[in-house]
């Protein structure tokens, strides 16, 4: 996936990504017209199918609320970069298939609006305007089989049906 | 080699007899925990599951607590699909308007967590109930959904950082500014990942309320679960509501922990987060002149009746500043009605007071005190983050029920000290 990126700093919390006085609904659009709407109001408008955000450490900290995967996954953004996530918007993100990749050497040679290539099995990420390129944490196992799954609620039918 | 008790009820949970940090293990679960805002996800996500019912009736409990009382349509409508899914499934713990609390005071309360359960909650302050020697952890609505079909989750042992505290606890000071002022010492993700072990003989002294509160701002440092051992004083709290079989754990003394960090209590003054992080800390003496629009009493980390004691202590006989708007809100109706018996609803209103319902209302920015632009709130709550309680200009202080209510009265961020 090739996307143009949208870079961010520290602590990006759940509240700046959807803030809650959109939590009265669950709807993905309606959440992705007002994504990150707190800390770069521009954004719903200019996101493009693909772009990427890349961001610095703790990615997502804050509340639980999957809402905020959930709005950035349907704004098009097709893959977070980060030094560091949030643990609890790590495994929301992992669990409904936003593709989330820790790598602190790319957020470092990457600015806002490279583009960027990134291959999701090997972790290989490319800045295309740099001519960079990196290698992000492999997934543990477990995680692998998980998104090979085709994310938690698939692996718990499985399951289910296997009782 | 010694496991500290965050590993043994972890092991106890996926039949093991010990586990190691960075081990990815499936747990059974005790009980797994919604709210108005999270459970409609983790319900249509549990329908896709195709499960013929819920693993057991008697340990999901469903909250409605924030938006509550109904603020509007979509969140009627939010709230409207949670109680039909409790009564399709007959959830034993479905907590209606009226009968409800806000969650992480409601849950204890009831006894519906005890000492060396696993507990996950599809809010991120779950990790709340560490304060009575429990594993319990934020996780999202999805987990909630997989977990309510299998009765378990997949979980990554933590490592564990050890905060010993020591030393007396100088007046007004209590379990909010020690972990305020821990947050502010290790940074909004100095815990990231990790399980924070709160110990000490300060702790020891620390009444629930207090260790509680401590255990419910885990999060706010990145972490993973907050706990303490359980002692007389959770035993006590929990003679009269415990409703299970239940199994107190120690850390061996030759737990391995990732850090180990020692906090001098006695010279910790009451402590206050500055926009718009939680580790923005500062001791109150050095707080200067911050003129504020309203003082929050109330949420899941301060809404306790110790809570709404110590800020009545401070308003008795006197009276909110004419420029400042104060909302206090009890955690559950027990609370409710405790205040309203034991006189502190009478001081809140004379004061000039809100006492509301219980609801997480204003903490979100939801409803209930939300703020216009460029408005400055001092609360209660657990996070100041931009807009957390309103408009993306407004601001939140975060501090004790006691300096929250001293600002209250005098218009500005205040130490109870400066009333006389």
């Amino acid at each position: 996936m090739t996307g143009r990126v949208h870079k961010y700093g520290d602590n990006v919390n759940t509240d700046e990504i959807i803030p809650a006085r959109y939590l009265n609904t669950t709807d993905p659009n309606e959440l992705a017209a007002h994504c990150m709407e707190d800390i770069d109001l521009e954004f719903p408008k200019k996101v493009r199918p693909g772009d990427i955000i890349v961001a610095e450490q703790n990615f997502g900290c804050g509340s639980s609320r999957e809402h905020a995967p959930i709005a950035i996954k349907a704004a098009g953004v097709s893959c977070v970069i980060a030094k560091t996530f949030a643990r609890i918007f790590y495994r929301n993100a992992i669990n409904i298939g936003l593709p989330i990749l820790e790598c602190p050497e790319a957020v470092d040679g990457i600015s806002n609006g490279d583009e960027v290539e990134v291959d999701l099995i090997s972790g290989k990420i490319r800045n295309i305007t740099s001519g960079q390129d990196f290698q992000a944490k492999p997934f543990p196992l477990f995680m692998q089989q998980l998104i090979a799954a085709g994310g938690l609620i698939n692996y718990a039918r499985e399951r289910i049906s296997s009782y | 080699m010694g496991q500290t008790i965050t590993q043994k009820i972890l092991a106890a949970h996926c039949g093991k007899k010990s586990v190691d940090p960075g081990e990815l293990i499936n747990a059974k679960v005790d009980l797994v925990l919604g709210n108005d805002i999270t459970a409609p996800i983790a319900i249509k996500e549990f329908e896709k599951i195709s499960a013929a019912d819920v693993f057991d009736r008697d340990k999901i409990a469903l909250v409605p607590d924030h938006s509550m009382p109904n603020k509007d349509i979509k969140s009627a409508e939010l709230a409207k699909a949670m109680k039909e899914f409790a009564r399709k499934h007959k959830i034993t713990n479905y907590f209606e308007v009226g009968r409800m609390g806000i969650e992480h005071t409601l849950v204890p309360d009831k006894g519906l967590v005890l000492p060396g359960d696993v507990v996950i909650g599809a809010d991120s302050h779950t990790c709340t109930y560490g304060a009575i020697g429990a594993f319990s952890t934020g996780v999202g609505s999805t987990d909630m959904a997989a977990a309510m079909a299998l009765g378990e989750v997949w979980l990554k042992v933590p490592e564990v950082i050890k905060f010993v505290y020591y030393g007396k606890l100088q007046p007004w000071v209590g379990g909010k500014d020690l972990i305020l002022y821990t947050i502010g010492k290790i940074g909004v993700d100095g815990a990231l990942y990790s399980s924070m072990e709160f110990t000490g003989e300060t702790i020891s002294q620390l009444p629930m309320h207090g260790r509680f509160t401590m255990c419910n701002m885990a999060i706010e440092a990145g972490g993973k679960n907050g706990i303490i051992e359980p002692d007389e004083t959770t035993l006590e709290y929990i003679k009269q509501r415990a409703r299970h079989v239940y199994n107190v754990y120690q850390s061996d003394p030759d737990a391995v922990y990732k850090d180990v960090i020692e906090i001098d209590c006695s010279k910790i003054e009451p402590q206050v987060s500055f926009p718009h992080l939680p580790e923005n800390t500062k001791p109150i003496s050095e707080v200067g002149d911050i003129q504020i629009d309203q003082a929050v009493v109330g949420s899941c980390t301060n809404g306790r009746i110790e809570d709404l004691r110590e800020a009545a202590s401070v308003l008795r006989g006197r009276k909110v500043h004419p420029d400042v708007r104060m909302i206090v809100i009890p955690g559950t109706q027990e609370i409710y009605l405790q205040a309203v018996q034991e006189g502190l609803a009478q001081i809140f209103v004379e004061a000039g007071a809100v006492f509301s319902t219980p609801t997480c209302g204003p903490c979100l920015g939801g409803h209930m005190g939300v703020l216009a632009a460029g408005e400055r709130a001092v609360a209660t709550t657990n996070r100041n983050f931009v807009g957390r309680m309103g408009h993306v200009t407004s601001e939140v202080y975060l501090a004790g029920p006691s300096v929250a209510a001293a600002s209250a009265v005098m218009g500005r961020i205040a130490s109870p000290e400066e009333i006389e």
